[in-house]
């Protein structure tokens, strides 16, 4: 008896906790290393951007005032359902990264662990890049870090899970609330990511994810005066500098792209700190 | 300011204040006989009223207070400003001697120098008053007979004020008898601390009877109020009560008169003229000892409460060897020279 | 009679102003390539005080090649013998630190009591605490061995001319960089008279290198790709405009710029306090201060009694001559920044606000302003938007903590923010929820070398002060 027919599945952005097709109506086609068709995901477009941008906004006020714990329950959350749909996202990065079964296994796992460290983040980071500051004076003078705002996050094209989970993890765990360019090339892991946080006590809108031509939505994203950071990683020579260029008109704090990053090996805290602000509060301390 | 803080405090009792603008000149003072004024009777109406008064002040912020009289502290005051202040300074004082070891003769002496500061400078300034134990005011009004200078007795069982009630008004009451013309008084700290405040308040009122004439200012003991909180409360307590003058301390506890707490009381006397229209001196005492020290509290009164306080009725010093500094930078910035301790007279 | 205070001036005598002064490139002073000099004035007397050698692109180059040079021996020494010069350097601006109060009041215009009680205690206490960093780096949580960037480019603004050195120079050179300095146009004396100081402390040559000019000297050091570093302190504008020019490189940057604090304060505040601190906050420094709280948010229920106390209050402040010691409020630094003022106001008045100012007189000469306070100002205002960067306060109401934390978080910037309330729980919900660097409750303008400075948004990144201030200048 043969196969019954697949049910293929139609592949949508991820904005405001919904999965909308893109606004312009339009898709691209993904294809596997060897050009196999895989499937058609969204061609998102500037508007589309600025909706999730809207989206970020709106939830960042929860995200952020939830408790550290609590971050930290959700990203293990996340962590449990990529477990859960592991086969899907190994059969996924195989033909979006061009791996080999068991390459693909490992980086899935990978990715989990990824998650699993940055949660156990959420409620320790304060503590390491905060502090009470001894000054000359009678006040109390307390530093705690603070996320910064809504992060357009270009995630990197040659890694399009463990890349993505690398550089999205450290901006949620802090507090952040994400809008996430996914890998031109290798859109479908991004795409299947969101189906797992939308079912795993992320709020909507927290991460939104766009899948389309990088160039196109990252130059509206760095150019959005209600972005408040960029992270360039997934973008290349001329086009980080344009839009590090763009940034600068309401001071985004930048991440420039590191070509040499290396996402299999453990990161270090560099993400972590990098989409966070010093909070630093003063009281007289008297009777 | 001000009127607007009596909108404050207006608020808390039943009756309105007209608002005045906030340069208003001061009002005439209400009668003796009605010790807390009009506007805030209602205020003393009860124990738990009074309470709610009280802890209705604004709060205070210890370093921001402490910070403030500090910053005035730095104010320099040279030549023609400091000839005028230290002759000011000097008719501030309260010359005072609280001794067990008092005689008549040593309160004669006192009083001596108090008329006539220095021997070799006839312009100087005579003090405001002479402070002394109430069984030696007779002693201090007959060797002040002729001058303008006041006899004050400290009364009320000084310095701890732990007495029977009825001890006190008589101590009041003698002093008063042998001729104080200024009467300082403690309140009950105990009572005051243990948030007993009508009790403090009614103490009060009952020694300013026994006054009669004589002026009263009631000393507050901040060192042991301990916080600036208390000492706002006790300020307004003691003005609502009739006192005349509020007074930092005995000088007889490890924390006297300081700059900070000096500053507070010229903020509640200020803010009291504004809720009353009535004006209230204040007294620093105890640990004042250098014309400079005398300066910046000088300083203090003039940028806090104003230039109205500026004159020995409603500002004083309780001090003793405060006076042989100021008459040493009186010579200083007469002839020149640093002057010594062998040109002012010991008594 | 009245208590006037007769005139206390600190004398001048103290501070000797060479007639001109040269670039310290390479340890040694030297005419621009060109020559070019202009003229640095007093702006309480706009008398000329010196005349200042104007650098150029030559000149920049000049110094970055000295830093470099210098780069490799300096970020080669042990921490201990790094932290021993800047410990040098600290006991030396205590020495001199009168001379250099004197000199920072002539050459800005700002109050002696400031300049010697607030500024020049900051830069040594700035000094001291990086010094002892230099040895413990691999301590200061940024991994086992952290590396300085290089050569660092730094452009300072002209309202805490020395003090604003300090915070760049101490933490660059502890982490092992070197650095080329440009001290802003109107205020480079003190600058120069810290070069002699690293003279005296024996800084090897080309470790820190002072150029004196204009906008285009700042530009052209900006832009100079020999540097891996630029820390500026100045106008949004202008940060925005290096943010473009680094683009693209990898040069690290860190921005202070502007802000438009709020100064919140509720009904149940220790007014008395408070009223010092809204006073402290918006006329210290003459408001020429980034994180000025320039808009006061008062509860509308204390409104009046806090206006009228203010009002009061600021009818004691003595504006006038700088170095008089009595000077609470001293010249404005420029006749630009005057004109600045001035306009902003004129827009304050013309779009509805009420303008009040006490009585006082100022002197005839120099640039100057006096305190000013609006009344009747919205969130609409250009006056409660823009910074003013002078003693101009804008006063809004409102009515819950809710509407206070919107209003005061509705502004691009986010430096720093004031709180007012005896409550401390309120106080905290307050300092969780406003989106500002620093966060003064109970108090405001306070600075420490221990204690990390820097904003949100639009008033940059990068925090100077404290352990933070360290990883902007460490490659980590």
């Amino acid at each position: 008896m043969s196969e019954p027919l697949p049910v293929l599945k139609t592949y949508k952005l991820f904005v405001g906790g919904a999965f909308p097709r893109s606004e312009s109506g339009r898709v691209y086609e993904v294809t596997d290393a060897k050009g196999q068709w895989l499937a058609n995901a969204p061609l998102a477009s500037r508007k589309d951007a600025r909706d999730a941008v809207v989206a970020a906004r709106k939830a960042f006020p929860r995200w952020s005032g939830a408790t550290a714990y609590n971050r930290g329950q959700v990203l293990y959350r996340v962590a449990e359902m990529v477990q859960g749909r592991r086969e899907q996202f190994r059969a996924e990065v195989a033909a979006g990264d061009g791996l080999s079964k068991s390459k693909a296994a490992a980086v899935v796992d990978a990715a989990i662990d990824r998650l699993v460290w940055y949660a156990g983040w959420s409620d320790k980071v304060a503590q390491v890049a905060g502090g009470a500051n001894p000054v000359a004076g009678p006040y109390f003078n307390l530093s705690t870090p603070e996320p910064t705002g809504v992060v357009a996050v270009l995630a990197p094209g040659g890694s399009s899970l463990l890349g993505l989970v690398s550089v999205l993890a450290p901006v949620l765990t802090t507090g952040n609330v994400a809008v996430v360019v996914a890998s031109e090339r290798a859109p479908l892991p991004a795409l299947s990511l969101a189906e797992a946080l939308a079912t795993s006590d992320v709020p909507g809108g927290v991460v939104n994810v766009l899948s389309g031509t990088t160039a196109e939505l990252a130059r509206p994203l760095a150019a959005h005066q209600d972005v408040n950071a960029i992270d360039l990683t997934g973008a290349e020579g001329e086009l980080a500098t344009e839009l590090e260029v763009l940034a600068a008109e309401n001071l985004k704090r930048v991440r420039r792209p590191d070509p040499a990053e290396d996402f299999a090996s453990a990161p270090g805290t560099d993400r972590l700190l990098g989409f966070l602000e010093t909070k630093t509060v003063w009281h007289p301390t008297g009777v | 300011m001000t009127c607007h803080y009596a909108r404050r405090y207006a608020r808390l009792v039943t009756m309105s204040l007209k608002a005045d603008p906030p340069t208003a000149p001061t009002p005439p003072a209400p009668p003796k006989d009605a010790p807390t004024p009009a506007p805030l009777a209602d205020v003393t109406a009860s124990d738990a009223s009074l309470r709610r008064f009280l802890h209705g002040l604004p709060g205070v912020d210890a370093v921001g207070l402490e910070a403030r009289a500090a910053a005035l502290g730095t104010r320099s005051i040279k030549t023609t400003a400091k000839a005028y202040a230290l002759d000011l300074a000097i008719s501030m004082i309260d010359l005072t001697t609280l001794e067990g070891a008092d005689t008549p003769g040593k309160v004669r002496a006192l009083c001596a120098k108090g008329r006539n500061p220095d021997p070799t400078d006839r312009s100087t300034p005579p003090v405001a008053a002479i402070c002394v134990y109430s069984d030696l005011v007779a002693v201090a009004r007959e060797a002040l007979a002729g001058s303008d200078v006041a006899v004050a007795s400290v009364a009320t069982a000084f310095p701890a004020g732990r007495a029977a009630r009825a001890v006190k008004l008589a101590d009041t009451a003698e002093a008063v008898a042998a001729g104080a013309d200024e009467v300082d008084m403690v309140i009950d700290r105990g009572a005051f601390l243990a948030g007993r405040y009508l009790s403090v308040f009614e103490e009060i009122v009952a020694v300013r009877a026994a006054c009669g004439d004589a002026h009263l200012k009631v000393i507050l003991e901040n060192g042991e109020l301990a916080t600036y909180d208390n000492i706002r409360r006790a300020s307004w307590l003691a003005m609502l009560a009739g006192a005349d003058f509020i007074k930092t301390s005995t000088g007889k506890v490890g924390v006297n008169a300081t700059p900070a707490n000096t500053l507070l009381m010229l903020q509640a006397v200020r803010d009291f003229r504004a809720a009353t229209g009535r004006q209230i001196g204040v007294k620093p005492a105890g640990g004042i000892r250098t014309a400079k020290d005398a300066v910046k509290f000088l300083v203090l009164v003039n940028e806090t409460a104003g230039p109205d306080w500026l004159s020995p009725t409603w500002f004083r010093f309780g001090a003793s060897s405060l006076l042989n500094d100021l008459l040493m930078q009186r010579q200083k910035l007469g002839t020149g020279r640093y002057s010594g301790p062998d040109y002012v007279t010991v008594d | 009679m009245t208590f006037d205070y007769a005139p206390a001036p600190e004398s001048r005598a103290i501070v000797d102003i060479p007639a001109s002064h040269g670039l310290f490139v390479d340890g040694r002073f030297r005419p621009a390539a060109d020559e070019a000099v202009f003229k640095t004035v007093s702006p309480a007397s706009e008398e000329v005080l010196s005349e200042v050698a104007n650098a150029g692109a030559e000149d920049v180059d000049a110094a970055v090649r000295s830093a470099r040079k210098a780069y490799e021996s300096w970020s080669a020494l042990p921490g201990s013998e790094r932290a021993k010069y800047l410990f040098r350097i600290a006991r030396l601006v205590q020495e001199r630190a009168r001379e250099l109060a004197v000199l920072e009041s002539l050459d800005n215009g700002k109050p002696i009591r400031e300049s010697r009680d607030a500024d020049l205690p900051l830069v040594a206490a700035h000094f001291f605490y990086y010094a002892g960093w230099a040895d413990k780096l691999e301590h200061a949580g940024f991994g086992p061995a952290p590396r300085p960037l290089g050569v660092a480019g730094g452009v300072i603004p002209w309202n805490f001319p020395l003090l604003m050195l300090a915070w760049k120079v101490a933490p660059a050179l502890a982490t092992g960089n070197t650095m080329v300095l440009k001290p802003a146009e109107t205020t480079p004396l003190t600058a120069l008279a810290f070069a002699r100081i690293c003279q005296q402390a024996g800084l090897p040559p080309g470790v820190l290198n002072i150029l004196t000019g204009d906008g285009a000297t700042g530009a052209a050091l900006v832009a100079h790709p020999g540097i891996d570093k630029v820390a500026f302190t100045g106008s949004t504008e202008v940060g925005k405009a290096i943010a473009r020019t680094v683009a693209g490189t990898h040069k690290r940057l860190t921005l202070e710029l502007g802000g438009k604090a709020a100064h919140i304060v509720f009904e149940d505040a220790a007014l008395d306090q408070a009223v010092e601190g809204i006073v402290q906050g918006i006329f210290f420094n003459q408001g020429h201060v980034c994180c000025a709280g320039s808009r006061l948010l008062v509860q509308e229920s204390v409104a009046d009694e806090v206006l009228a106390a203010l009002k009061a209050r600021m009818s004691t402040l003595r504006v006038g001559d700088p170095l008089d010691k009595n000077t609470d409020v001293g010249a404005i630094n420029s006749a630009e920044q005057l004109a600045r003022i001035r306009e902003l106001t004129e827009a304050g008045e013309a779009e509805g606000a009420e303008r009040w100012a006490p009585e006082c007189e100022l002197p005839s000469t120099g640039y100057w302003f006096r305190p000013t306070l609006f009344t009747g100002v919205t969130q609409a205002h250009r006056i409660a938007r823009e910074e003013i960067f002078g003693p101009v306060l804008s006063v809004l109401t409102f009515r819950t903590p809710q509407e206070a934390v919107e209003k005061a978080n509705n502004t691009p910037y986010g430096l720093s923010a004031g709180i007012w309330t005896e409550k401390g729980s309120r106080s905290l919900w307050m300092a969780n929820r406003l989106r500002a660097g620093v966060i003064w409750s109970n108090t405001f303008n306070k600075f420490d070398a221990t204690s990390p400075f820097g904003g949100y948004q639009e008033s940059g990144y990068g925090r100077e002060g404290g352990r933070h201030g360290l990883g902007v200048y460490l490659d980590v």
